[in-house]
């Protein structure tokens, strides 16, 4: 039939709608990463959205309702974060020049956020030091919360921290993730 | 409650192929096609204010429809403009469809939103391009036109 929206024009407007600054988050969904199959959205100032076996249509709402109804695939809007994660899980990069937004977060979680992306490539910490990091010593409990709910992991590197006895303890995309993110830095072997 | 206006993309993605079957019927292909790209850029720009999420497909379907008439201004400037009719079966829209048919464009269109949808004016002039008080004056002349056909 001659009257169906073609791919062409279809991908048109979504650019078109990037590229006029309309929209909240632009964001795709990587089928086959080394990692296996990632969202990422990005908003105007940074990466704002990683997950891990995105379920997209629970995923949009949650974006919606965190940073705008605006909320449209874009494949050329993540590019750049496509490239960085490729280049990193390929063991060609060792640190994100895509910056991390995560103004949505609540201010604690934002201080230990800030905490958790000082924790160099190749290294790890501990839950209970990383709450130290952040002067509250004995919070260690609520820093694993903000591990779990961290909205961009592996830019943000809560698979660098990990428990006082040296267990991996656990991982929002799965602890075969962590091990897999950890072993490719070198980090354990 | 209201119905919480969903993301973009899945309004989209829920009346893409309708409004581009639209506009080609008004339009053919060719010019179907930028008229495709200018009504949801339009929509996107009016969506942050959307209230609710009921009625979309209406709403949508106007903007296309504001847009057509944009271009047979353009094209035939003392022209007769096309009719302002969407493909929405609400019997609030049948109704009002026959009985402002004589009404410039603007003026039909925001009284048909206004009645036979219960869009806000903000939302009126959001799909139409211009603003809230705009587009409460065009649906009040349009009613005081009705109202005098009447008599």
């Amino acid at each position: 039939m001659s009257e169906t929206l073609s791919p062409v024009l279809d991908e048109r407007f979504r650019a078109a709608a990037a590229a006029e600054g309309l929209l909240d988050v632009a964001y795709d969904i990587l089928p086959d990463t080394a990692i296996g199959a990632l969202l990422v959205g990005v908003s105007e100032r940074g990466v704002c959205r990683i997950t891990f076996d995105p379920d997209p249509e629970r995923e949009l709402e949650q974006l919606a309702r965190l940073h705008g109804p605006r909320v449209l695939r874009v494949s050329k809007s993540v590019e750049r974060v496509r490239i960085e994660l490729d280049e990193y899980l390929d063991g060609r990069r060792r640190h994100f020049d895509v910056e991390p937004d995560i103004r949505v977060v609540p201010e604690f979680h934002r201080v230990v956020l800030e905490e958790l992306a000082q924790v160099e490539y190749g290294s790890t910490t501990t839950y209970g030091a990383l709450a130290a990091k952040t002067g509250h010593p004995r919070a260690a409990r609520a820093v694993g919360t903000v591990m779990h709910r961290n909205p961009v992991p592996i830019v943000l590197p809560c698979h660098r921290v990990v428990g006082a006895n040296g267990s991996l303890t656990g991982y929002g995309g799965g602890l075969d993730r962590k091990e897999l993110l950890l072993r490719l830095e070198g980090a354990i072997l | 409650m209201a119905v919480a206006v969903p993301p973009f993309e899945t309004f989209y993605e829920a009346h893409n192929e309708e409004v581009f079957r639209f506009l080609g019927r008004r339009l053919g292909r060719e010019r179907a096609e930028d008229a495709f790209q200018e009504t949801f850029l339009r929509a996107l720009r009016a969506y942050p204010r959307l209230e609710h999420g009921e009625h979309l497909r209406a709403w949508v379907l106007t903007i296309a429809s504001r847009i057509v008439v944009d271009l047979a201004r353009r094209q035939r400037p003392q022209g007769e403009l096309p009719e302002l009719a969407t493909e929405d079966g609400r019997p609030a829209f049948e109704e009002l469809a026959p009985l402002t048919e004589a009404l410039p464009p603007k003026e039909r269109a925001a009284v048909v939103l206004r009645y036979g949808y219960d869009l806000g004016y903000d939302e009126i002039g959001a799909a139409l391009g211009s603003t809230e008080a705009a587009a409460r004056q065009a649906a009040s002349a349009g009613v005081r036109k009705l109202r005098k056909e009447q008599q």
